[in-house]
C-alpha cells in the first residue's frame, strides 16, 4: 500500500523527523486559508500516488495567500499520468542550500533492511543509481539488532555531511528506523532531506510503502488506504480475497495459484492474444469466490472472450464449475468461455459443465489457442 | 536418495487440528509420509487420526517422537511464532506452508534461523514431494511419479501442470521443491541446486522461477560454474506489467529489474534450456 506524501509526513513528524509547517486541502479556499495561516511563501504540492509530480507542473510555488488560492484551483484540476488531483499539500516553503536522498528499504537479496544515501539528491534515485552509482551509500541493518548509532554517524560521513549536523542526521535516521520498522514499511523514504538556508535539516518530501501482509496489526494505516486512484474492479476483487489486475487486452482469464495466473498470461501472448487481466482465485477458492471473479471479468466491456485454467489442488474443481454456473446464471455472459479442469475432482467439474456450452480444452497450450481463436471471433 | 525429504522423515504437524492442518496431514499420511506427531497449543493430549498425538509445543513433541522435520500450517499473524518455537527446539528442517507472512517478521526469522543453522523451506510455497517416499506439502501426490529429474520452483499451482505434463510423458521426479513466491524466504534455487547436483539420484533438473528478484540471475551463473547435470527452465510474468504485484508478494518487477526478459538471458547465456509454456519443458529434457 501506498501511502501520499502528506501521510507520511506526518508519520516522519511523529518519530521525530523534522517536517515543513503545512496541511491538506481539498479545496482553494481551504488552501488559500491555510497559506494565511503560515504567512511567507508556500508552496502547493499535489498528492497523487504516481512519480514526477514536479516535471507534470503538480509542484508551484506561491509568493501569498492569493496566488496560493489560484494555483491550487489549477493543480486541483489536472490529472498526472491519468490520475486526477484530489488534495494539494500546502506547505511553508523552505530555503534550500543542499538536498540529500535518504531511505530504508528491503534488500531481499540480502534478506535485511538497507539504509540508502546520497548527496544528490532531489532527483529519482533510480536515474543516480544508473549514472553515478559511487555517489550512492548502501548500509545493512540487522533486522534483529536494529539501527546501530555508528552505522547513520557513517552514512553522513560517507556522504560528506558538515559535522554540525551529524547530531540531527542521527536523530533523523533513528526516526526513520522506527517509522519502518512500527509501519512494516517496504520503503520509508526522504526525498530531498534538505539542509535549509538557516542551517536546518527538513523532511522536505515523504514517500512510504507499507507491507499490505502487515496491515491486520496496523489499523490506522489500514484506514488510510487511499482507493481514489483504484481500478473499481481492483477494489471489488480485494473484498472477495482475489488478486485481480486489469490489463489492456481482451481474453479474460481466471487461474488458480499467481504463477499458473501469469502463465496463463504469457500463453495467451505466445498464440498471438492479449490478456484482459491477470486474476488469482487462490488456494481452496469455494463457488462464491469463483462467481465474484467472473461478474469482475465479465464487468470489463473490452472482454471478448473468458479462458478459466483450474488446476485442482486444494481447490475442488467441482466447486469451481459450480460458481461458474451461479456467475452465468446471474451475469448472462454473451462472449465465448473456455475451460480447462484438471486435478482435483476434475471428472465432477466437467460433468457440471457439460451443458453449459462452454469450449473445453486439454492441455494449457490447446486452452490458450481456443480462446485466442474465440475472441478474435468476437471481434 | 533424494533431497531433503525421504521415507526416513519423522514429520510433525504444527497446526494439525485446524482446517488446513488437519485436511493436509490427512493427505499426507495417506501417501505413506510418517507423521509422527502434532502441535495445537491447548490441544495437548489429544489425538488426530486415531494415530497422531498431538501436544502443547513443539519443544514437548520433539522430546516425545524424535521429530526431524516439521511442517507449518498456522495463519500468518502466528506463522513467525511458530518458525521461532520450531528452531528453538532443535527441529532442523522447517517447511512453512503459510502465505501472507509479513515481510519485516520474514526478514528477523531468516536471519534467525540462519544464526541457529536451521533449513527453512518457504513460507508461501507448497512444500516438498519426493514421490514414491514421503510428501511434506499440499502438492497432490498423484500427479507426479518417482524418476530422476529435480524439480525446484517458485510457484504453487504452475508446479503441478508441470509435474503433470512430465507424468503424462511417463517422465518421473527425485524430489520436488516448492520454495515459494515471497520476497524473503528460507531456501533460494541456488541452495537446492546444490543439493540436485550432488544427489545421486537426481539426473537432471527443472526450474521454475518468475519475475521479481535476481535470484534466477544467481542460479543462472550458479548453473554456469558449479552444475554438471542438465537444467531446463521456465520463467512466468513475461507480459507482466512493471510495478504491479502479480499475487505473490515476490513476483514484481521494480526499478526496470526482474523482468522475464532479463532471467531467460542469463539463463539462456548458461546453457540452460528455456520453454516457451509450462507443457513444453519436459520435452526439453527428454
Amino acid at each position: 500500500m501506498k501511502l501520499h506524501e502528506y501521510q507520511s509526513k506526518n508519520i516522519f513528524s511523529k518519530y521525530g523527523i523534522p517536517i515543513p509547517k503545512g496541511r491538506v486541502a481539498t479545496t482553494a479556499q481551504e488552501a488559500k486559508h491555510i497559506a494565511e495561516e503560515l504567512g511567507g511563501r508556500i508552496v502547493i504540492k499535489s498528492q497523487v500516488l504516481v512519480g514526477g509530480r514536479g516535471k507534470a507542473g503538480g509542484v508551484k510555488l506561491a509568493k501569498d495567500p492569493v496566488e496560493a488560492e489560484q494555483l491550487a484551483t489549477q493543480i486541483l484540476g489536472m490529472e498526472i499520468k491519468g490520475l486526477p488531483v484530489r488534495k494539494v499539500l500546502v506547505d511553508e516553503a523552505s530555503a534550500i542550500d543542499q538536498e540529500i536522498y535518504f531511505s530504508i528499504t528491503n534488500d531481499r537479496a540480502a534478506r535485511k533492511p538497507v539504509m540508502i544515501a546520497s548527496a544528490a539528491g532531489g532527483v529519482d534515485i533510480e536515474e543516480v543509481a544508473a549514472t553515478n552509482p559511487e555517489k550512492i551509500v548502501k548500509v545493512h541493518i540487522d533486522p534483529l539488532l536494529g539501527l546501530r548509532e555508528y552505522q547513520a554517524r557513517d552514512v553522513a560521513v560517507a556522504i560528506d555531511l558538515p559535522r554540525d549536523y551529524w547530531k540531527d542526521f542521527i536523530k533523523i535516521a533513528a526516526g526513520l528506523w522506527n517509522a519502518y520498522k512500527a509501519t512494516d514499511a517496504t520503503l520509508a523514504e526522504i526525498n530531498p532531506l534538505v539542509i535549509t538556508k538557516e542551517k536546518k535539516l527538513i523532511a522536505l518530501d515523504g514517500k512510504m510503502m507499507i507491507d499490505d501482509n502487515a496491515l491486520f496489526r496496523l489499523p490506522e494505516l489500514a484506514e488510510m488506504r487511499d482507493t481514489d486512484e483504484d481500478a473499481p474492479a481492483e477494489i471489488e476483487a480485494r473484498k472477495y480475497g482475489l488478486s485481480f489486475i486489469k490489463l489492456d487486452g481482451d481474453i479474460g482469464c481466471m487461474v488458480n495459484g499467481a504463477g499458473l495466473a501469469m502463465t496463463s498470461m504469457d500463453v495467451i501472448k505466445l498464440f498471438g492474444g492479449e490478456p484482459a487481466n491477470f486474476l488469482d482465485v487462490g488456494g481452496g477458492a469455494d463457488a462464491k469466490k469463483v462467481a465474484a471473479a467472473m461478474r469482475i471479468i465479465l464487468t470489463d466491456p473490452n472482454v471478448k472472450a473468458v479462458l478459466f485454467n483450474i488446476f485442482g489442488g486444494i481447490t475442488r474443481c467441482d466447486e469451481v464449475a459450480k460458481g461458474i454456473l451461479t456467475a452465468m446464471d446471474e451475469v448472462k455472459p454473451n462472449v465465448p468461455m473456455v475451460v480447462r479442469l484438471v486435478g482435483t475432482n476434475a471428472e465432477e467439474g466437467r460433468k457440471l459443465l457439460e451443458n453449459a456450452n462452454m469450449i473445453t480444452a486439454e492441455t494449457l497450450a490447446d486452452a490458450a489457442k481456443k480462446s485466442v481463436e474465440a475472441a478474435k471471433k468476437g471481434k | 536418495m533424494s533431497i531433503l525429504v525421504d521415507k526416513n522423515t519423522r514429520l510433525i504437524v504444527q497446526g494439525i487440528t485446524g482446517n488446513e492442518g488437519l485436511f493436509h496431514t490427512t493427505q499426507m499420511a495417506a501417501y505413506g509420509t510418517n507423521v509422527v506427531g502434532g502441535v495445537t497449543p491447548g490441544k495437548g493430549g489429544e489425538w488426530v487420526l486415531e494415530k497422531i498425538p498431538v501436544f502443547d509445543s513443539v519443544k514437548t513433541a520433539k522430546d516425545a517422537t524424535d521429530a526431524n522435520a516439521t511442517i507449518i500450517f498456522v495463519p500468518a499473524r502466528f506463522a513467525p511464532d511458530a518458525m521461532f518455537e520450531a528452531a528453538d527446539a532443535g527441529i532442523p528442517l522447517i517447511i512453512c506452508i503459510t502465505e501472507g507472512v509479513a515481510v519485516q517478521d520474514m526478514m528477523r526469522v531468516r536471519n534467525y534461523l540462519d544464526q541457529k543453522r536451521v533449513r527453512l523451506i518457504g513460507p508461501n510455497c507448497p512444500g516438498l514431494l519426493t514421490p514414491g517416499e514421503a510428501k511434506v506439502g499440499i502438492i497432490p501426490g498423484n500427479i507426479a511419479i518417482p524418476g530422476n529429474v529435480g524439480v525446484v520452483s517458485r510457484s504453487g499451482t504452475l508446479t503441478y501442470e508441470v509435474l503433470y505434463a512430465m507424468k503424462n510423458l511417463g517422465m518421473g521426479a527425485s524430489t520436488c521443491v516448492g520454495i515459494g513466491g515471497d520476497p524473503v524466504n528460507g531456501t533460494n534455487f541456488i541452495d537446492v541446486l546444490e543439493m540436485f547436483e550432488h544427489d545421486p539420484k537426481t539426473e537432471k533438473v527443472i526450474m521454475i522461477g518468475e519475475i521479481g528478484g535476481n535470484d534466477e540471475e544467481k542460479a543462472a551463473e550458479f548453473i554456469a560454474s558449479k552444475m554438471t547435470k542438465p537444467v531446463a527452465s521456465f520463467i512466468a510474468g513475461q507480459t507482466a506489467p512493471p510495478g504491479k504485484r502479480m499475487g505473490h508478494a515476490g513476483a514484481i518487477i521494480e526499478g526496470g529489474a526482474g523482468t522475464a526478459a532479463d532471467k531467460i538471458k542469463a539463463l539462456e547465456a548458461a546453457g540452460v534450456k528455456v520453454a516457451k509454456h509450462p507443457e513444453e519443458i519436459p520435452t526439453l529434457l527428454q
